[in-house]
């Protein structure tokens, strides 16, 4: 019996490892840049190409930067999410058109409702690169001094705001 | 014992069935996750990389040792050389813009993990919240041949009677020896 009980022991180990690993979603990595400054960009918005919008406009505000396409299937699901909250939300949400047709991004707005104080458009995705963007959609929450304090990967979810970015927020601006 | 070794090869068929099958599921997920970038620009993509492959072979192959050596994050078994995900293409494109404005190999891989981590690199830096990574396969071989030492060392020491006689372990074995 005694013999069984150092593999026994050994297995258990390597079990709950395994176990444990399956708990974490490799899809996730952890963004470099929580608690760093905001990359600064100025691009033009979505709706008047005459028009820029930079990082600098927004200092002073807590605000929502949120990552999304036409193109993006899972953005699909949380287009609903983000139109609901922009009813009641207290912050500025900034949309980041990531590699998108000018006029399919617009269309996506007029079908779904637009709940962007305002969209820019990033056709070449190079400020997708700077603010480490791999999945569309994701989100960043950025404060007042321009430092990113969290960033959300794939979509929104009604618990991920109730839970985490509204509290947030609340801190953030008090 | 004889009904797992009939069952041996259809198991491993088993085995090699699932495996391609995760295969193709991986390799439709990526094409579907690549392709979303540029819904219908991919050859448009390739011919324009193999443009940008002619125009300066110098920059090109630097770029390259150094793609091979990032994941991408999109289809994380790859390599940002080898991925044809749309920011993948985007971030070789990256690197050449940086390797061209004179950036050493160095800087752009620090571009790199700046804006995705340490997880972008296929070889991850030596620091303490990676020794394990690094040190823990030599520590578990130390501990391994201690713990063989060891035993052998006892067993050594045991005298003969400890031990069984030899016993034949199959049928073929025993005719060979009834034979003899």
């Amino acid at each position: 019996m005694k013999r069984f009980i150092l593999p026994l022991g050994i297995f258990v180990v390597i079990a709950v490892f395994l176990g444990l690993g399956l708990r974490h979603d490799p899809r996730e990595v952890p963004s470099p840049l929580i608690d760093k400054a905001a990359p600064d960009f100025a691009l033009v918005t979505l709706a008047d190409p005459g028009k820029t919008l930079s990082r600098k406009d927004m200092l002073g505000k807590v605000w929502l930067l949120n990552v999304w396409a036409s193109w993006c299937v899972a953005c699909r699901q949380e287009h609903p999410i983000l139109v609901d909250w922009a009813s009641r939300k207290q912050v500025p949400l900034i949309g980041l058109n990531y590699k998108d047709e000018r006029a399919d991004g617009l269309k996506w707005l007029a079908e779904g409702g637009n709940p962007y104080d305002e969209s820019v458009f990033d056709f070449e995705g190079r400020v997708g690169i700077d603010y480490g963007v791999y999945g569309v959609p994701e989100t960043f929450v950025i404060d007042k001094q321009g430092v990113i304090r969290y960033k959300q990967i794939g979509p929104i979810t009604p618990q991920a705001l109730r839970d985490t970015i509204e509290p947030l927020i609340q801190k953030l601006n008090s | 014992m004889p009904q797992i070794t009939m069952n041996a090869p259809s198991l491993i068929r088993r085995l090699q069935a699932r495996a391609l099958h995760g295969l193709a599921v991986a390799l439709l997920a990526c094409s579907v996750y690549g392709g979303a970038g540029l819904p219908t620009g991919l050859p448009q993509a390739q011919a324009k990389e193999a443009e940008l492959l002619a125009a300066n072979p110098e920059i090109e192959a630097r770029m390259l040792a150094i793609t091979a050596e990032l994941r991408c994050l999109v289809c994380q078994n790859q390599t940002v050389a080898d991925s044809h995900s749309g920011l993948a293409g985007d971030l070789r494109q990256q690197v050449r813009e940086l390797l061209a404005k004179g950036k050493s190999d160095d800087e752009v891989r620090d571009y790199m993990t700046q804006r995705y981590g340490d997880f972008i690199l296929y070889k991850p830096p030596v620091r303490a919240s990676t020794w394990l990574l690094w040190f823990g396969p030599g520590i578990l071989a130390v501990i391994g041949l201690m713990v063989l030492v060891h035993i052998l060392r006892s067993r050594a020491r045991m005298s003969p009677e400890a031990f069984d006689p030899d016993q034949p372990d199959d049928a073929d074995a025993q005719d060979a020896l009834n034979r003899r």
